[in-house]
Protein backbone atom coordinates (compact mmCIF):
# COMPACT_ATOMS: atom_id res chain seq x y z
CA UNK A 1 0.00 0.00 0.00
CA UNK A 2 3.01 2.26 -0.19
CA UNK A 3 2.02 5.48 -1.89
CA UNK A 4 3.86 7.58 -4.41
CA UNK A 5 5.10 11.05 -3.65
CA UNK A 6 3.45 13.36 -6.17
CA UNK A 7 4.01 17.08 -6.60
CA UNK A 8 0.49 18.45 -7.00
CA UNK A 9 -0.87 21.85 -7.92
CA UNK A 10 -3.55 23.59 -5.89
CA UNK A 11 -6.50 24.15 -8.24
CA UNK A 12 -9.00 25.51 -5.72
CA UNK A 13 -8.80 26.35 -2.02
CA UNK A 14 -11.76 27.82 -0.19
CA UNK A 15 -13.77 27.79 3.02
CA UNK A 16 -16.23 24.94 3.54
CA UNK A 17 -17.45 26.75 6.69
CA UNK A 18 -15.65 29.06 9.12
CA UNK A 19 -12.55 27.13 10.24
CA UNK A 20 -12.91 24.41 7.62
CA UNK A 21 -11.37 24.36 4.15
CA UNK A 22 -11.70 22.55 0.86
CA UNK A 23 -8.51 22.02 -1.13
CA UNK A 24 -8.69 20.70 -4.68
CA UNK A 25 -5.40 19.35 -6.03
CA UNK A 26 -4.29 18.34 -9.50
CA UNK A 27 -2.96 14.87 -8.67
CA UNK A 28 -3.20 12.58 -11.71
CA UNK A 29 -1.10 9.72 -10.26
CA UNK A 30 -2.79 9.52 -6.86
CA UNK A 31 -6.28 10.24 -8.20
CA UNK A 32 -5.93 7.34 -10.65
CA UNK A 33 -5.87 4.74 -7.87
CA UNK A 34 -7.27 6.35 -4.71
CA UNK A 35 -10.22 4.59 -3.07
CA UNK A 36 -12.77 5.85 -0.55
CA UNK A 37 -11.42 5.79 3.01
CA UNK A 38 -7.78 5.99 1.98
CA UNK A 39 -5.79 9.05 2.99
CA UNK A 40 -2.94 11.20 1.73
CA UNK A 41 0.05 12.61 3.62
CA UNK A 42 0.62 16.27 2.79
CA UNK A 43 3.88 18.18 3.09
CA UNK A 44 2.72 21.56 4.34
CA UNK A 45 3.61 24.47 2.01
CA UNK A 46 5.65 27.01 3.95
CA UNK A 47 6.60 24.43 6.59
CA UNK A 48 8.36 22.00 4.22
CA UNK A 49 11.52 22.05 6.30
CA UNK A 50 10.12 22.46 9.78
CA UNK A 51 7.01 20.35 10.19
CA UNK A 52 5.93 16.77 9.81
CA UNK A 53 3.45 15.95 7.09
CA UNK A 54 -0.25 16.08 7.87
CA UNK A 55 -2.62 13.21 7.01
CA UNK A 56 -5.99 13.98 5.40
CA UNK A 57 -8.91 11.87 4.27
CA UNK A 58 -9.94 12.19 0.67
CA UNK A 59 -13.30 13.93 0.23
CA UNK A 60 -13.39 13.20 -3.48
CA UNK A 61 -11.04 11.61 -5.98
CA UNK A 62 -11.01 10.95 -9.70
CA UNK A 63 -10.60 12.75 -13.04
CA UNK A 64 -7.02 13.58 -12.09
CA UNK A 65 -8.09 15.51 -9.02
CA UNK A 66 -8.17 15.05 -5.27
CA UNK A 67 -10.40 17.06 -2.95
CA UNK A 68 -9.49 17.35 0.73
CA UNK A 69 -11.73 18.73 3.46
CA UNK A 70 -9.88 19.78 6.59
CA UNK A 71 -10.30 21.65 9.83
CA UNK A 72 -7.82 24.34 10.81
CA UNK A 73 -6.64 23.07 14.19
CA UNK A 74 -2.97 23.88 14.67
CA UNK A 75 0.35 24.96 13.24
CA UNK A 76 0.26 22.67 10.22
CA UNK A 77 -3.29 23.39 9.09
CA UNK A 78 -2.84 27.12 9.86
CA UNK A 79 0.03 27.15 7.39
CA UNK A 80 -1.83 24.98 4.90
CA UNK A 81 -4.74 27.42 5.01
CA UNK A 82 -2.49 30.05 3.41
CA UNK A 83 -1.46 27.91 0.40
CA UNK A 84 -2.51 29.92 -2.67
CA UNK A 85 -4.16 28.51 -5.78
CA UNK A 86 -1.41 27.47 -8.19
CA UNK A 87 1.14 26.57 -5.54
CA UNK A 88 2.86 23.18 -5.48
CA UNK A 89 2.14 20.71 -2.70
CA UNK A 90 3.93 17.38 -2.19
CA UNK A 91 1.40 14.65 -1.51
CA UNK A 92 2.21 11.05 -0.57
CA UNK A 93 -0.57 8.65 -1.40
CA UNK A 94 -2.90 6.97 -1.69
CA UNK A 95 -2.25 5.38 1.70
CA UNK A 96 -3.89 2.75 3.89
CA UNK A 97 -6.90 0.49 3.53
CA UNK A 98 -10.17 2.26 2.93
CA UNK A 99 -13.85 1.30 3.00
CA UNK A 100 -15.30 -1.54 0.91
CA UNK A 101 -16.63 -0.30 -2.42
CA UNK A 102 -19.98 -2.11 -2.18
CA UNK A 103 -22.57 -2.59 0.56
CA UNK A 104 -24.79 -5.55 1.35
CA UNK A 105 -27.78 -3.68 2.75
CA UNK A 106 -28.77 -0.12 3.55
CA UNK A 107 -25.56 1.95 3.73
CA UNK A 108 -25.69 4.00 6.95
CA UNK A 109 -22.94 6.61 6.97
CA UNK A 110 -22.24 8.26 10.32
CA UNK A 111 -20.01 11.30 10.47
CA UNK A 112 -18.90 13.62 13.22
CA UNK A 113 -17.61 17.07 12.19
CA UNK A 114 -14.99 16.85 9.46
CA UNK A 115 -15.32 13.07 9.71
CA UNK A 116 -17.80 13.42 6.83
CA UNK A 117 -14.81 13.86 4.48
CA UNK A 118 -14.16 10.19 3.59
CA UNK A 119 -17.89 9.43 3.78
CA UNK A 120 -18.55 11.69 0.80
CA UNK A 121 -16.11 9.76 -1.39
CA UNK A 122 -17.62 6.56 0.03
CA UNK A 123 -21.20 7.62 -0.82
CA UNK A 124 -20.13 8.42 -4.36
CA UNK A 125 -18.35 5.07 -4.68
CA UNK A 126 -21.25 3.04 -3.26
CA UNK A 127 -23.73 4.79 -5.55
CA UNK A 128 -21.52 4.17 -8.58
CA UNK A 129 -21.26 0.46 -7.77
CA UNK A 130 -24.84 -0.16 -6.59
CA UNK A 131 -27.50 -2.01 -8.55
CA UNK A 132 -30.37 0.24 -9.70
CA UNK A 133 -32.78 -1.05 -7.03
CA UNK A 134 -30.24 -0.94 -4.17
CA UNK A 135 -31.06 1.31 -1.20
CA UNK A 136 -29.33 4.67 -1.28
CA UNK A 137 -26.92 5.70 1.47
CA UNK A 138 -28.25 7.72 4.39
CA UNK A 139 -25.87 10.16 6.07
CA UNK A 140 -26.20 10.76 9.80
CA UNK A 141 -24.14 13.76 10.69
CA UNK A 142 -23.42 15.41 14.00
CA UNK A 143 -21.59 18.45 15.27
CA UNK A 144 -21.45 20.72 18.28
CA UNK A 145 -23.32 23.44 16.38
CA UNK A 146 -24.71 24.07 12.91
CA UNK A 147 -21.32 25.59 11.99
CA UNK A 148 -19.68 22.15 12.29
CA UNK A 149 -21.95 20.58 9.67
CA UNK A 150 -20.01 20.41 6.45
CA UNK A 151 -20.73 19.84 2.79
CA UNK A 152 -24.30 18.63 3.34
CA UNK A 153 -25.27 20.14 -0.02
CA UNK A 154 -22.68 17.94 -1.70
CA UNK A 155 -24.14 14.80 -0.11
CA UNK A 156 -27.66 15.84 -1.09
CA UNK A 157 -26.45 16.51 -4.65
CA UNK A 158 -25.41 12.84 -4.80
CA UNK A 159 -28.93 11.82 -3.78
CA UNK A 160 -27.95 10.97 -0.22
CA UNK A 161 -30.57 11.57 2.47
CA UNK A 162 -29.05 13.62 5.32
CA UNK A 163 -30.17 13.46 8.96
CA UNK A 164 -28.67 15.96 11.34
CA UNK A 165 -28.06 16.27 15.08
CA UNK A 166 -26.29 19.07 16.91
CA UNK A 167 -25.38 19.24 20.58
CA UNK A 168 -26.88 22.71 20.93
CA UNK A 169 -29.89 22.09 18.73
CA UNK A 170 -28.90 24.82 16.25
CA UNK A 171 -29.60 22.37 13.40
CA UNK A 172 -31.47 19.09 13.21
CA UNK A 173 -32.37 17.27 16.39
CA UNK A 174 -30.80 18.40 19.65
CA UNK A 175 -28.47 15.71 20.96
CA UNK A 176 -25.99 13.32 19.44
CA UNK A 177 -25.79 11.84 15.98
CA UNK A 178 -26.48 8.37 17.39
CA UNK A 179 -30.00 9.56 18.35
CA UNK A 180 -31.35 9.74 14.79
CA UNK A 181 -29.20 6.72 13.96
CA UNK A 182 -30.86 4.64 16.65
CA UNK A 183 -34.31 5.64 15.34
CA UNK A 184 -33.29 4.29 11.93
CA UNK A 185 -31.78 1.11 13.40
CA UNK A 186 -35.07 0.40 15.19
CA UNK A 187 -37.04 1.03 11.99
CA UNK A 188 -34.76 -1.23 9.95
CA UNK A 189 -35.03 -3.98 12.56
CA UNK A 190 -38.81 -3.77 12.45
CA UNK A 191 -38.66 -4.04 8.67
CA UNK A 192 -36.17 -6.91 8.94
CA UNK A 193 -33.72 -5.15 6.65
CA UNK A 194 -29.96 -5.56 6.57
CA UNK A 195 -27.62 -2.60 6.78
CA UNK A 196 -23.94 -1.75 7.10
CA UNK A 197 -22.46 1.05 9.19
CA UNK A 198 -19.63 3.26 7.96
CA UNK A 199 -18.22 5.93 10.26
CA UNK A 200 -15.53 8.53 10.72
CA UNK A 201 -15.23 11.10 13.50
CA UNK A 202 -14.08 11.42 17.10
CA UNK A 203 -13.23 8.20 18.97
CA UNK A 204 -16.34 8.36 21.17
CA UNK A 205 -18.58 8.34 18.11
CA UNK A 206 -16.57 5.58 16.45
CA UNK A 207 -16.94 3.42 19.50
CA UNK A 208 -20.66 4.07 19.76
CA UNK A 209 -21.15 3.12 16.11
CA UNK A 210 -18.90 0.05 16.42
CA UNK A 211 -20.99 -1.13 19.40
CA UNK A 212 -24.15 -0.81 17.32
CA UNK A 213 -22.59 -2.87 14.53
CA UNK A 214 -21.37 -5.65 16.79
CA UNK A 215 -24.57 -5.50 18.87
CA UNK A 216 -26.82 -5.98 15.83
CA UNK A 217 -24.51 -8.45 14.08
CA UNK A 218 -24.25 -6.15 11.08
CA UNK A 219 -21.04 -5.07 9.40
CA UNK A 220 -19.37 -1.91 10.70
CA UNK A 221 -16.49 -0.08 9.05
CA UNK A 222 -14.65 2.28 11.37
CA UNK A 223 -12.21 4.92 10.08
CA UNK A 224 -9.76 5.92 12.83
CA UNK A 225 -8.44 9.48 12.96
CA UNK A 226 -4.91 9.54 14.37
CA UNK A 227 -1.99 11.91 14.45
CA UNK A 228 0.62 10.32 12.24
CA UNK A 229 4.34 10.66 11.62
CA UNK A 230 5.40 8.65 8.56
CA UNK A 231 1.99 7.61 7.18
CA UNK A 232 3.43 4.44 5.62
CA UNK A 233 3.98 2.05 8.53
CA UNK A 234 7.63 2.84 9.18
CA UNK A 235 7.44 4.52 12.59
CA UNK A 236 4.65 2.79 14.58
CA UNK A 237 3.32 6.07 16.03
CA UNK A 238 -0.39 5.70 15.12
CA UNK A 239 -1.40 2.45 16.75
CA UNK A 240 -4.78 1.01 17.65
CA UNK A 241 -5.37 -2.21 19.57
CA UNK A 242 -6.83 -4.73 17.13
CA UNK A 243 -7.89 -8.36 17.55
CA UNK A 244 -5.81 -10.43 15.16
CA UNK A 245 -7.02 -13.50 13.24
CA UNK A 246 -5.82 -15.74 16.10
CA UNK A 247 -7.78 -13.67 18.62
CA UNK A 248 -4.62 -12.12 19.99
CA UNK A 249 -4.76 -8.36 20.49
CA UNK A 250 -1.91 -6.45 18.85
CA UNK A 251 -0.91 -2.85 18.22
CA UNK A 252 -1.95 -2.30 14.60
CA UNK A 253 -0.78 0.74 12.69
CA UNK A 254 -3.72 2.92 11.61
CA UNK A 255 -1.76 4.11 8.57
CA UNK A 256 -1.12 0.70 6.96
CA UNK A 257 -3.46 -1.74 8.72
CA UNK A 258 -6.22 0.89 8.62
CA UNK A 259 -7.32 3.63 8.80
CA UNK A 260 -10.55 1.69 8.22
CA UNK A 261 -11.02 -1.33 10.51
CA UNK A 262 -13.86 -3.80 10.95
CA UNK A 263 -15.95 -2.91 14.00
CA UNK A 264 -15.56 -6.37 15.55
CA UNK A 265 -11.76 -6.27 15.25
CA UNK A 266 -11.24 -3.17 17.36
CA UNK A 267 -10.19 -3.78 20.96
CA UNK A 268 -11.39 -0.61 22.65
CA UNK B 1 33.03 10.71 -10.94
CA UNK B 2 33.37 10.78 -7.16
CA UNK B 3 33.96 7.45 -5.42
CA UNK B 4 31.10 7.30 -2.91
CA UNK B 5 31.86 3.87 -1.48
CA UNK B 6 32.88 3.53 2.15
CA UNK B 7 33.64 0.68 4.52
CA UNK B 8 32.48 1.23 8.07
CA UNK B 9 33.86 -1.33 10.50
CA UNK B 10 33.67 -4.10 7.90
CA UNK B 11 30.31 -3.03 6.43
CA UNK B 12 30.78 -2.19 2.75
CA UNK B 13 28.44 0.61 1.68
CA UNK B 14 28.05 1.80 -1.92
CA UNK B 15 27.27 5.30 -0.68
CA UNK B 16 27.95 6.95 2.68
CA UNK B 17 24.24 7.39 3.41
CA UNK B 18 22.07 4.99 5.42
CA UNK B 19 18.64 5.26 6.97
CA UNK B 20 18.39 5.52 10.75
CA UNK B 21 16.73 2.93 12.94
CA UNK B 22 13.08 3.49 13.77
CA UNK B 23 12.47 5.84 10.86
CA UNK B 24 12.49 3.39 7.96
CA UNK B 25 10.48 0.45 9.31
CA UNK B 26 11.82 -2.84 8.00
CA UNK B 27 13.06 -1.32 4.77
CA UNK B 28 10.02 -1.75 2.54
CA UNK B 29 7.51 0.81 3.78
CA UNK B 30 8.88 3.62 1.65
CA UNK B 31 9.57 1.35 -1.34
CA UNK B 32 7.54 3.42 -3.82
CA UNK B 33 8.95 6.76 -2.69
CA UNK B 34 12.68 6.13 -2.20
CA UNK B 35 15.61 5.74 -4.61
CA UNK B 36 17.45 2.81 -2.99
CA UNK B 37 20.35 3.05 -5.44
CA UNK B 38 21.52 6.07 -3.45
CA UNK B 39 21.45 4.24 -0.11
CA UNK B 40 24.55 2.56 1.29
CA UNK B 41 22.62 0.67 3.97
CA UNK B 42 19.18 0.45 5.53
CA UNK B 43 18.99 0.32 9.30
CA UNK B 44 15.82 -1.40 10.46
CA UNK B 45 13.68 -0.87 13.54
CA UNK B 46 14.98 -2.28 16.81
CA UNK B 47 14.63 -6.05 17.17
CA UNK B 48 14.71 -8.06 20.39
CA UNK B 49 14.21 -11.81 20.99
CA UNK B 50 10.49 -11.70 21.70
CA UNK B 51 7.62 -9.81 20.13
CA UNK B 52 7.20 -6.49 21.95
CA UNK B 53 4.06 -4.31 22.04
CA UNK B 54 5.74 -0.94 22.62
CA UNK B 55 4.36 2.02 24.57
CA UNK B 56 0.81 3.33 25.04
CA UNK B 57 -0.46 6.16 22.84
CA UNK B 58 0.27 8.98 22.24
CA UNK B 59 3.67 7.94 20.97
CA UNK B 60 4.93 11.15 19.47
CA UNK B 61 4.76 14.91 19.74
CA UNK B 62 5.99 17.39 17.20
CA UNK B 63 8.06 20.22 18.70
CA UNK B 64 9.76 23.20 17.10
CA UNK B 65 12.78 21.87 15.28
CA UNK B 66 12.12 18.26 16.02
CA UNK B 67 10.07 15.36 17.21
CA UNK B 68 9.76 13.69 20.61
CA UNK B 69 8.89 10.02 20.38
CA UNK B 70 8.20 7.18 22.76
CA UNK B 71 7.26 4.40 20.36
CA UNK B 72 8.72 1.91 22.81
CA UNK B 73 10.45 -0.37 20.32
CA UNK B 74 7.36 -2.26 19.17
CA UNK B 75 8.55 -5.20 17.11
CA UNK B 76 7.89 -8.76 15.95
CA UNK B 77 10.80 -10.51 17.67
CA UNK B 78 14.04 -11.75 16.13
CA UNK B 79 12.75 -15.00 14.62
CA UNK B 80 9.76 -13.37 12.90
CA UNK B 81 11.98 -10.57 11.70
CA UNK B 82 14.45 -13.01 10.16
CA UNK B 83 11.79 -15.30 8.69
CA UNK B 84 9.38 -12.72 7.35
CA UNK B 85 10.73 -9.17 7.20
CA UNK B 86 14.16 -9.86 5.72
CA UNK B 87 12.95 -12.04 2.80
CA UNK B 88 10.14 -9.53 2.20
CA UNK B 89 12.72 -6.75 1.95
CA UNK B 90 14.80 -8.84 -0.46
CA UNK B 91 11.73 -9.37 -2.68
CA UNK B 92 10.23 -5.89 -2.51
CA UNK B 93 13.33 -3.77 -3.17
CA UNK B 94 15.35 -3.87 -6.39
CA UNK B 95 19.12 -3.90 -5.84
CA UNK B 96 18.60 -3.68 -2.07
CA UNK B 97 21.29 -2.12 0.11
CA UNK B 98 22.58 -4.24 3.02
CA UNK B 99 20.64 -4.20 6.27
CA UNK B 100 22.00 -3.00 9.57
CA UNK B 101 19.83 -4.71 12.18
CA UNK B 102 19.28 -2.61 15.28
CA UNK B 103 19.24 -4.93 18.30
CA UNK B 104 18.09 -4.37 21.87
CA UNK B 105 17.17 -6.41 24.93
CA UNK B 106 16.16 -6.34 28.56
CA UNK B 107 19.25 -8.24 29.67
CA UNK B 108 22.79 -8.91 28.51
CA UNK B 109 21.80 -12.48 27.68
CA UNK B 110 18.95 -11.30 25.50
CA UNK B 111 21.23 -9.03 23.48
CA UNK B 112 23.60 -11.92 22.87
CA UNK B 113 20.80 -14.32 22.05
CA UNK B 114 19.29 -11.90 19.54
CA UNK B 115 22.65 -11.35 17.86
CA UNK B 116 23.11 -15.12 17.67
CA UNK B 117 19.69 -15.59 16.03
CA UNK B 118 20.70 -13.09 13.34
CA UNK B 119 23.96 -14.98 12.79
CA UNK B 120 23.95 -18.51 11.49
CA UNK B 121 24.47 -21.36 12.15
CA UNK B 122 24.53 -19.76 15.59
CA UNK B 123 26.59 -17.98 18.16
CA UNK B 124 29.99 -16.78 16.98
CA UNK B 125 29.28 -17.20 13.29
CA UNK B 126 30.58 -14.77 10.69
CA UNK B 127 27.61 -15.61 8.46
CA UNK B 128 24.20 -14.10 8.87
CA UNK B 129 20.74 -15.57 8.70
CA UNK B 130 20.29 -13.91 5.28
CA UNK B 131 22.89 -12.45 2.90
CA UNK B 132 21.31 -9.01 3.29
CA UNK B 133 21.72 -8.99 7.07
CA UNK B 134 25.13 -7.35 7.00
CA UNK B 135 25.69 -5.72 10.39
CA UNK B 136 24.33 -5.36 13.89
CA UNK B 137 23.78 -2.05 15.63
CA UNK B 138 23.25 -2.24 19.38
CA UNK B 139 20.76 0.13 20.94
CA UNK B 140 22.11 0.49 24.47
CA UNK B 141 19.66 3.20 25.50
CA UNK B 142 16.99 0.77 26.67
CA UNK B 143 16.40 -0.22 30.29
CA UNK B 144 18.40 -3.00 31.92
CA UNK B 145 15.77 -4.97 33.86
CA UNK B 146 18.37 -6.23 36.35
CA UNK B 147 19.65 -2.72 37.08
CA UNK B 148 16.29 -1.24 38.02
CA UNK B 149 15.71 0.23 34.60
CA UNK B 150 18.96 2.14 34.21
CA UNK B 151 20.00 1.96 30.59
CA UNK B 152 22.88 -0.30 29.54
CA UNK B 153 24.63 2.63 27.96
CA UNK B 154 24.68 4.72 31.14
CA UNK B 155 27.35 2.70 32.94
CA UNK B 156 30.64 2.07 31.09
CA UNK B 157 31.17 -1.25 32.95
CA UNK B 158 27.78 -2.63 31.96
CA UNK B 159 28.24 -1.21 28.47
CA UNK B 160 31.51 -3.16 28.23
CA UNK B 161 29.81 -6.36 29.40
CA UNK B 162 26.91 -6.15 26.98
CA UNK B 163 29.09 -5.30 23.98
CA UNK B 164 31.49 -8.13 24.90
CA UNK B 165 28.60 -10.60 25.11
CA UNK B 166 27.28 -9.59 21.68
CA UNK B 167 30.80 -9.64 20.25
CA UNK B 168 31.10 -13.27 21.37
CA UNK B 169 27.72 -14.06 19.79
CA UNK B 170 28.46 -12.74 16.30
CA UNK B 171 31.29 -11.94 13.93
CA UNK B 172 29.09 -9.62 11.87
CA UNK B 173 30.25 -6.00 11.84
CA UNK B 174 29.15 -4.68 15.23
CA UNK B 175 28.05 -1.08 15.73
CA UNK B 176 27.19 0.38 19.14
CA UNK B 177 24.75 3.29 19.15
CA UNK B 178 25.57 5.65 22.00
CA UNK B 179 23.44 8.23 23.73
CA UNK B 180 24.71 11.81 23.68
CA UNK B 181 23.50 12.68 27.18
CA UNK B 182 26.61 11.84 29.16
CA UNK B 183 29.04 14.35 30.63
CA UNK B 184 32.03 12.81 28.85
CA UNK B 185 31.81 10.29 26.00
CA UNK B 186 35.36 8.98 26.49
CA UNK B 187 34.73 6.10 28.95
CA UNK B 188 31.80 4.89 26.85
CA UNK B 189 33.75 4.96 23.60
CA UNK B 190 36.64 3.18 25.35
CA UNK B 191 34.28 0.49 26.69
CA UNK B 192 32.99 -0.19 23.16
CA UNK B 193 36.49 -0.32 21.76
CA UNK B 194 37.82 -2.66 24.45
CA UNK B 195 34.80 -4.95 24.16
CA UNK B 196 35.44 -5.45 20.47
CA UNK B 197 32.96 -3.20 18.70
CA UNK B 198 33.75 -2.48 15.07
CA UNK B 199 32.10 0.93 14.83
CA UNK B 200 30.06 3.55 16.69
CA UNK B 201 26.66 4.93 15.77
CA UNK B 202 26.30 8.48 17.05
CA UNK B 203 23.85 9.73 18.28
CA UNK B 204 20.73 8.17 19.73
CA UNK B 205 17.79 10.46 20.59
CA UNK B 206 18.10 12.82 23.56
CA UNK B 207 15.75 12.20 26.54
CA UNK B 208 12.92 14.72 26.41
CA UNK B 209 9.44 15.47 27.69
CA UNK B 210 6.45 17.59 26.68
CA UNK B 211 3.61 18.62 29.02
CA UNK B 212 0.12 19.72 28.02
CA UNK B 213 -0.53 22.72 30.25
CA UNK B 214 -4.30 22.46 29.84
CA UNK B 215 -4.54 18.88 31.12
CA UNK B 216 -1.33 19.24 33.21
CA UNK B 217 -0.38 15.80 31.97
CA UNK B 218 2.59 14.59 29.94
CA UNK B 219 1.71 14.49 26.25
CA UNK B 220 3.34 11.11 25.65
CA UNK B 221 1.71 7.91 26.90
CA UNK B 222 5.12 6.95 28.29
CA UNK B 223 5.51 10.43 29.87
CA UNK B 224 9.05 10.82 28.51
CA UNK B 225 10.62 10.09 25.15
CA UNK B 226 13.52 10.86 22.87
CA UNK B 227 14.15 14.03 20.88
CA UNK B 228 15.26 13.84 17.25
CA UNK B 229 15.22 16.13 14.24
CA UNK B 230 16.96 19.31 13.17
CA UNK B 231 17.49 20.63 16.68
CA UNK B 232 19.76 17.73 17.73
CA UNK B 233 22.17 18.14 14.82
CA UNK B 234 24.80 20.34 16.51
CA UNK B 235 24.80 17.91 19.46
CA UNK B 236 25.58 15.08 17.04
CA UNK B 237 28.39 17.06 15.41
CA UNK B 238 30.01 17.62 18.82
CA UNK B 239 29.70 13.95 19.83
CA UNK B 240 31.20 12.77 16.54
CA UNK B 241 34.00 15.32 16.84
CA UNK B 242 34.82 14.10 20.36
CA UNK B 243 34.59 10.39 19.58
CA UNK B 244 36.75 10.74 16.48
CA UNK B 245 39.48 12.38 18.53
CA UNK B 246 39.38 9.77 21.30
CA UNK B 247 39.09 6.62 19.23
CA UNK B 248 39.96 4.92 15.97
CA UNK B 249 36.53 3.30 15.71
CA UNK B 250 34.79 4.40 12.51
CA UNK B 251 31.57 6.34 13.03
CA UNK B 252 28.13 6.13 11.44
CA UNK B 253 26.67 9.52 12.36
CA UNK B 254 23.01 10.43 12.71
CA UNK B 255 21.11 13.28 14.32
CA UNK B 256 19.21 15.92 12.40
CA UNK B 257 20.55 15.13 8.95
CA UNK B 258 18.15 16.86 6.55
CA UNK B 259 20.46 17.86 3.72
CA UNK B 260 23.97 17.29 2.38
CA UNK B 261 25.35 20.18 4.42
CA UNK B 262 24.27 18.47 7.64
CA UNK B 263 25.86 15.21 6.49
CA UNK B 264 29.13 16.82 5.39
CA UNK B 265 29.46 18.58 8.77
CA UNK B 266 29.26 15.20 10.49
CA UNK B 267 31.81 13.70 8.11
CA UNK B 268 34.22 16.58 8.59
CA UNK B 269 33.82 16.07 12.34
CA UNK B 270 34.91 12.46 11.89
CA UNK B 271 32.08 10.30 10.57
CA UNK B 272 32.74 7.73 7.84
CA UNK B 273 29.06 7.60 6.90
CA UNK B 274 25.77 9.20 7.94
CA UNK B 275 22.21 8.05 8.53
CA UNK B 276 19.08 10.05 7.74
CA UNK B 277 16.23 9.63 10.20
CA UNK B 278 13.48 12.07 11.13
CA UNK B 279 13.93 13.96 7.83
CA UNK B 280 12.54 10.94 5.97
CA UNK B 281 9.15 11.46 7.62
CA UNK B 282 8.78 14.74 5.75
CA UNK B 283 10.68 13.79 2.61
CA UNK B 284 10.73 10.04 1.88
CA UNK B 285 13.60 10.61 -0.53
CA UNK B 286 15.67 12.70 1.90
CA UNK B 287 18.49 10.15 2.20
CA UNK B 288 18.88 9.91 -1.57
CA UNK B 289 18.97 13.71 -1.86
CA UNK B 290 21.64 13.84 0.85
CA UNK B 291 23.70 11.36 -1.17
CA UNK B 292 23.42 13.48 -4.33
CA UNK B 293 24.41 16.57 -2.38
CA UNK B 294 27.49 14.91 -0.89
CA UNK B 295 28.61 13.81 -4.37
CA UNK B 296 28.14 17.35 -5.71
CA UNK B 297 30.12 18.80 -2.79
CA UNK B 298 33.01 16.41 -3.40
CA UNK B 299 32.98 17.25 -7.10
CA UNK B 300 32.97 20.99 -6.40
CA UNK B 301 35.74 20.79 -3.86
CA UNK B 302 38.03 18.34 -5.65
CA UNK B 303 37.58 15.29 -3.42
CA UNK B 304 38.02 12.16 -5.55
CA UNK B 305 36.57 9.97 -2.80
CA UNK B 306 33.99 10.70 -0.16
CA UNK B 307 36.36 8.94 2.27
CA UNK B 308 38.59 12.02 2.14
CA UNK B 309 35.92 13.98 4.01
CA UNK B 310 36.20 11.96 7.22
CA UNK B 311 37.80 14.12 9.87
CA UNK B 312 38.96 16.62 7.25
CA UNK B 313 38.41 19.71 9.37
CA UNK B 314 40.70 22.51 8.23
CA UNK B 315 43.52 23.02 10.72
Amino acid sequence: MAGTNETCRVLEHFDAAPGYRFMVLEAPKIAATVAAGQFVHVRVPGLEKTALRRPFSVFDGGDGKLTLLYKVVGRGTEALRAAPVGCAVEVLGPLGYGFPSTCGGVPLLVGGGYGVAPLHFLAKTLLANAKPDAPKPILFVGGRTAGDLLALDKFRALGVEVRVATNDGSAGVKGFVVDPLDDELIALREQGRKFELFTCGPDGLLRAVAMRATGTGMKGWISMDRHMVCGVGACFACIQKIKGPNGKVFNARCCVNGPVFKAEDIAW
Amino acid sequence: MVDLSVNVGGLAMRTPVATASGTFGYGTEYAAATDYSKLGAVTVKGVRMEEWPGNPMPRHCEVFGGLVNAIGLQGPGAAAFAQYHVPHYADAVANPPPLIVNVWGGSIDEYAETAAVLSTPGAGSDKSVHPLVAAIEMNVSCPNVKAGGHTFGQDPKILFEVVKAVRAATKLPLFVKLAPNVPDLRPYVAACEEAGADALSLINTIPAMVIDVDTRKPVLGNATGGLSGRCVHPVAVKCVYDAHRFSKLPILAMGGVYDANDAIELMLAGASAVAVGTATFTDPNAAASVCDGIAAYCERNGFASVRELTGALAQ
